[in-house]
């Protein structure tokens, strides 16, 4: 084979212009400009390409456009290379068409579909948990048909597999609170008020919401990319042909696993975020840990704990309801699946905080010591 | 005797304690269209791979333009790669792009060609593949099976690559557009001394296009020559795949046309 490559070159001689070298995309490389050039200011109209050790489709396209599109008349054109300039010929007859200008009115109508594509999710969101409810009441009756074992699968990934880190999380945040506010407390001499303010704190506020946003950031996406990659390799579809239900089979289990394991990982997540406190305080303030554990329950009424396992629950509820949404509408390709995890987890960290707020303001009267 | 195009050495892949190869040999001279034939999962997927250093070889070597695959510098190495390319069994089209941007890509990428003749190469590989060119705007999943492997093909054609690897390309595809498939893989080759490397099970296809057969069976190569020169071998694998009914009447044909 001709392996070395050799310079594309442009000769003219008594007005013959004749092509050399390889004219191909990998030869042209660095000369393709001065060709480019050399070519436009070419004057001559007799062509012989008898010359060229070898032509491919860009070589052909630049002497293509330098000939306006057409073949001289006077050329001298070897056998091999005719079907290409039939195949460029060809092409000039079917264009590719130049994608559409973005004008104001697309930016309008982006703005407006940006809107409706809100609305659209709300629906769809509604319909998802209209068609889990449905197929809840459908499989009360059939017990052998709870997907039992996708359960206890789910929950041990969301739950058992997540307790390292949300304690090591937890227990930091314990620490660090604790610390700061004994600075405070010392000053004002209300040394023992840190068990309330911990205890409060954490148990009631600061442990559902930060297992919360760990948990979406962990389980959340990996169901939205589960879900997602799913839809992409079409398994969904093979799920639905084969009359199983997506909602029981990939909808309900996370969402069951994830309500019971997140007032679970609350419970642990508070404990110990309680013990870094608890450490902290001992260390800063010198409150021993006998005296800790036992103010805790006196300073801290037990609705709180319910308080926290209930937010647990709704917002495991609704971060799997979230991951699961998203995870459905992914499209068949990459950039829908990356949008759709993304979207996936701020939307669930946000609803979560907004709930939240609801929460607070809901059970303002209860569990808050006066 | 010219230098091959690609040549596999002693070649053996394990997977797991499953051994699919064991010591394969294979040279590809230049100018070639070799047909890679083997039952099922005989490891030609896998084979492809390793030709195009997706997979390493659990022993032996792989050789292009007679060089190590992995030989020389970042530059030497883009460069080698540059002057081969690979049309995968599934497509492996960029789901992200559309058709258009698919094929373009690589143009884009090795940065030669300005932007309007990117367009008109886009248009040619299109017509080159017979697609329309309102499939140019098209997305990956809105194609059928038979159109992601032509839009593979020209992606794969769009570097005008010396060495192209096909795995199964008329797999899917209609017979019309197998036959002018048969017909642009010879043009090619005419025109640019292409080497070509297919997997494929269409005996049309194989019988019209290659110019030698490789046959993969018992973890080696059983036999690398002409296809007549192939179905002389006296072998279980070689009899059934090549003289069975089916076989002799897709041969005649391509023989009579
Ligand atoms: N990544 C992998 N891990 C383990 N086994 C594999 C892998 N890829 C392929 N195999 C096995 O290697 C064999 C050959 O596969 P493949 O090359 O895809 O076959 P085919 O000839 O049909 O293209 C099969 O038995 C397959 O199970
Ligand atoms: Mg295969």
């Amino acid at each position: 084979m001709a392996d070395a490559i050799r310079t594309p070159e442009l000769h003219l001689s008594e007005g013959c212009l004749s092509p050399a070298g390889d004219w191909t995309l990998l030869a042209l490389g660095s000369h393709a400009n001065r060709l480019r050039q050399e070519l436009a200011a070419a004057k001559a109209n007799r062509w012989d390409l008898s010359a060229l050790t070898r032509l491919d489709s860009f070589g052909a396209l630049l002497l293509w456009r330098a000939w306006g599109g057409r073949l001289p008349a006077d050329m001298v054109l070897p056998d091999g290379y005719a079907t290409q300039f039939e195949r460029l010929a060809a092409m000039d007859e079917a264009p590719v068409p130049h994608p559409p200008r973005v004008g104001v009115v697309d930016v309008v109508a982006g703005l407006g579909g940006a809107l409706l594509g809100l609305f659209a999710h709300l629906g769809d969101f509604l319909a998802l948990i209209g068609r889990l409810a449905l197929d809840c009441l459908h499989l009360l009756g059939r017990p052998r048909n709870w997907p039992l074992k996708e359960f206890s699968a789910n929950l041990y990934k969301v739950g058992v597999k997540a307790m390292p880190v949300s304690a090591l999380v937890g227990f930091l945040i314990g620490v660090v609170l604790s610390y700061l506010s004994a600075l405070q407390l010392k000053a004002f001499g209300a040394d023992i008020f840190i068990v309330n303010i911990l205890g409060l704190g954490i148990i009631r506020e600061l442990g559902p919401v930060l297992v919360s946003v760990l948990v979406a950031g962990r389980s959340g996406s990996a169901m939205t990319a589960q879900l997602g990659v799913m839809r992409v390799t079409e398994e969904v579809d093979a799920l639905t042909v084969m009359g199983i239900s997506n909602y029981i089979r990939l909808v309900l289990p996370k969402v069951m696993a994830l309500s019971v394991a997140m007032p679970l990982l609350v419970l642990w997540t508070s404990a110990v975020a309680l013990v870094g406190g608890m450490m902290s305080a001992e260390l800063q303030l010198g409150l021993s840990y006998g005296y800790f554990i036992e103010t805790l329950p006196k300073v801290v009424p037990a609705a709180n704990l319910f308080i926290a396992l209930g937010k647990g629950a709704v917002f495991g509820v609704l971060i799997a309801l979230v991951a699961c949404h998203f995870g459905l509408r992914v499209k068949p390709n990459t950039e829908s699946l990356s949008a759709n995890t993304t979207a996936s987890v701020v939307t669930s960290i946000t609803l979560v905080i907004l709930v939240d707020a609801v929460f607070a303001i809901a059970t303002r009267s209860i569990g808050v010591p006066l | 005797m010219t230098t091959p195009v690609l040549s596999l050495r002693g070649l053996s892949t394990r997977f797991g304690s499953n051994w699919v190869h064991k010591g394969v040999d294979l040279d590809i001279p230049p100018g070639e269209v070799v047909s890679l034939v083997g039952g099922s999962g005989s490891g030609k997927t896998t084979l492809l791979r390793q030709m195009v250093g997706l997979l390493t070889p659990t022993e032996g070597e792989v050789r292009v333009f007679d060089e190590p695959l992995f030989a020389g510098s970042r530059e030497a190495q883009r460069q080698r790669r540059r002057r081969f390319a690979m049309c995968f069994q599934g497509g492996a089209l960029f789901s992200a792009f559309t058709v258009y941007e698919n094929i373009a890509f690589p143009l884009r990428e090795a940065g030669i060609a300005t932007e309007a003749e990117i367009r008109e190469l886009v248009a040619l590989k299109l017509t080159m593949v017979e697609l329309l060119p309102s499939h140019a705007a098209l997305m990956p999943a809105e194609l059928s099976g038979g159109m992601i492997k032509r839009v593979a093909l020209a992606r794969a054609l769009a570097l005008e690559p010396e060495l192209l690897l096909l795995d199964e390309p008329t797999a899917g595809l209609d017979p019309t557009r197998s036959a002018s498939f048969v017909a642009l893989i010879r043009d090619l080759q005419q025109q640019l001394g292409l080497t070509v490397v297919l997997v494929t099970h269409d005996l049309d296809t194989l019988a019209a296009l290659s110019s030698k057969v490789a046959v993969l069976a018992e973890r080696r190569i059983l036999a690398f020559d002409s296809l007549e020169a192939v179905m002389q071998v006296d072998h279980p694998f070689i009899q059934e795949f090549f003289l069975s009914e089916r076989s002799a009447r897709a041969l005649a044909r391509a023989q009579g046309a």
